[in-house]
């Protein structure tokens, strides 16, 4: 069904797989296709670098979607999770790295993409990943003086933050 | 004298609470106001009657979707992902039973690819009629309006009739669907689509060369071809920029790739021609549908597969085995194995994409939806700043903010 991307993904593995050894060390880069998907791994310091890359010498000129993951038991806790298409070409690429709790910063790609902005407020909101570039990340899904990230798998789901406080009567 | 109330803070705070000049003035439009249908606010800079600057913000309609999800079994949340386009929840059914089946290695049946290819087109016709009826009711066409809501009604009840809701109807099961069509839903459907062909040609007769409406729609809130893929926009706006993307073509899933039908593109990116895009896709889906129809053969609509698929009543009934089979679906949830997918289907929007996690249980360790509304939101303002601020009323309708999807 794929047949289009086959090629693709090839030159993209091929393109990547040297940036693999010129950054021996720092890199964690890797390359699978999972359910017709190039998944490519990369340190959050070279994300910024490589997506330009993927836009501007493979064509992926929609950038789809970006969130995370939260593994609390593990050290970096968060997969920061982007994904993107290429019009011309019909294939779509995951772009994937781990941020630490302490210090939960991934690259922004406003200077790429118009669509970066909302999307990256999303993923500050939910899961408190700040993107290192965006100037604007008020919460867009939640509201100004919300505590906490409810994505997180340490946010209660009952726990409530009333904007508008309870009648007493209506307590529950 | 009555006590005075608590204080509200402010829920959203404005990219912009200054104006930029003397002589112009910043308003709040929305979030519950006419000219916004859907819950959303935006603060605009107005000169006079001209919109300088927009600042759009949505979020007003979140509930949690995706953490209600974490702590439901992978079939429990189907009613869930129906609100998210109420306008076409059996779209969002089959896009996230694609994703789990992807996960899980399952084929569906012949019998059940032809009905969710069927259904998300009949979806994807109410949605767009939806669109269209609603965003001229707004400019005052209430003719047009009612001929069209009509029709949908016909619509909604005859899927009712299959699905047994009008609009919320958790009809897509991972592995096949609910239940197979009820005796003579197939001939009330070609009543139907032959009755929607003519109050459609009599909405077209009313307004596509209406000088009041071209005045209104024609060169009001353009969007550019490079702007629109910048700000990851999808489904109808980008084709109304002239760029033919459709995942039904360019990455077929379910039946498409049997289907004979267009991709219908604008040329201009403005609100005639988002308009026009959608009416071409009616005609598109009909057409569809309708081969869909010669398609279709009797056989099974669910797999046989006991990880996922409910053994039969009688059998629940009558042996232990089958009788602990449904027992561990329903309280355990269908095994997914540990992984990740991204799974999208052409929404009546735009790109509808299902990006779930799976650690291995019966409970998804993550699902996001990556909803095209939300992603519209974000490129609003180009298309509001420089135009009328009436010009609102028809450039959000044509944008067709979904607030389920939006806000999740």
């Amino acid at each position: 069904m794929t047949t289009y991307g086959s090629d693709i993904f090839e030159r993209v593995k091929e393109r990547f797989g040297k940036a693999e050894d010129d950054l021996s060390g720092t890199a964690r880069s890797s390359t699978t296709v999972q359910h017709s998907i190039l998944v490519l791994h990369f340190a959050p310091g070279e994300v910024a670098g490589a997506v330009k890359v993927l836009r501007d010498e493979f064509g992926f000129d929609l950038f789809l979607d970006v969130t995370a993951v939260d593994w609390p038991d593990r050290d970096p806790r968060f997969d920061v999770v982007w994904h993107f298409y290429a019009t011309r070409n019909r294939v779509r690429v995951r772009v994937k790295t781990a941020v630490t709790l302490a210090d939960p910063v991934a690259p922004s790609l406003t200077a790429l993409y118009g669509s970066a902005g909302i999307m990256e407020r999303e993923c500050h909101d939910m899961y408190g990943i700040r993107f290192d570039g965006n100037a604007d990340l008020r919460p867009i899904l939640l509201y100004e003086g919300f505590v906490g990230h409810p994505l997180r798998k340490d946010y209660p789901k009952q726990k409530e933050q009333p904007l508008v406080p309870y009648r007493e009567e209506a307590k529950p | 004298m009555n006590a005075p109330g608590p204080v509200i803070a402010n829920p959203v705070r404005p990219a912009f609470d200054k104006a930029s000049r003397e002589d112009t003035v910043i308003v709040s439009i929305g979030p519950s106001h006419p000219a916004t249908h859907g819950t959303i606010q935006i603060f605009a800079e107005l000169d006079g009657e001209r919109i300088l600057r927009a600042d759009v913000h949505c979020g007003y309609l979140h509930r949690g979707f995706e953490k209600e999800c974490e702590d439901h079994t992978w079939h429990n949340l189907i009613p869930y992902v129906d609100r998210l386009n109420y306008c076409s929840p059996l779209i969002n059914d089959f896009a996230y039973c694609e994703a789990v089946e992807k996960m899980m290695g399952i084929g569906i049946t012949r019998r059940a690819v032809i009905l969710r290819t069927l259904l998300s087109e009949y979806s994807r016709l109410c949605d767009h009629i939806t669109c269209i009826a609603a965003s001229l009711m707004e400019l005052g066409a209430m003719t047009a309006f009612l001929y069209l809501v009509m029709i949908r009604d016909y619509m909604y009840e005859h899927i009712a009739d299959l699905t047994g809701a009008r609009v919320t109807h958790s009809y897509g099961r991972i592995g096949g669907l609910a239940r197979d069509l009820p005796e003579g839903w197939l001939a009330r459907l070609e009543e139907i689509l032959v009755q929607s062909d003519d109050f459609l040609g009599r909405a077209h007769g009313l307004v596509d060369r209406n000088r009041i409406f071209i005045d209104r729609m024609r060169d009001v809130g353009v969007i550019s071809q490079s702007d629109a893929l910048s700000y990851g926009y999808t489904g109808p706006i980008l084709r109304s920029t002239g760029l033919p993307v459709d995942l039904r073509k360019d990455t077929p899933y379910l039946a498409y790739a049997e289907l004979d039908f267009e991709v219908p593109v604008g040329i201009k990116g403005d609100n005639y021609d988002r308009y026009y895009v959608r009416m071409c896709e009616i005609d598109e889906s009909i057409h569809m549908i309708r081969q869909c129809v010669d398609l279709l053969e009797p056989g099974p609509i669910n797999v046989d597969d006991r990880r996922c698929v409910f053994p039969e009543k009688t059998r629940v009934y009558g042996e232990i085995e089958s009788l602990i089979n449904h027992f561990k679906i329903v309280m355990e949830g269908p095994r997914v194995p540990a992984g990740e997918v991204y799974s999208a289907h052409e929404g009546p929007n735009g790109e509808l994409g299902f990006y779930l996690v799976s650690t291995g249980e019966g409970t998804p360790w993550k699902v996001h939806c990556r909803a095209p509304s939300f992603v519209h939101v974000g490129g609003t303002h180009l298309m509001l700043e420089g135009g009328q601020l009436a010009d609102l009323v028809p450039t959000f309708g044509m944008i067709n903010m979904i607030g389920g999807e939006c806000d999740r």
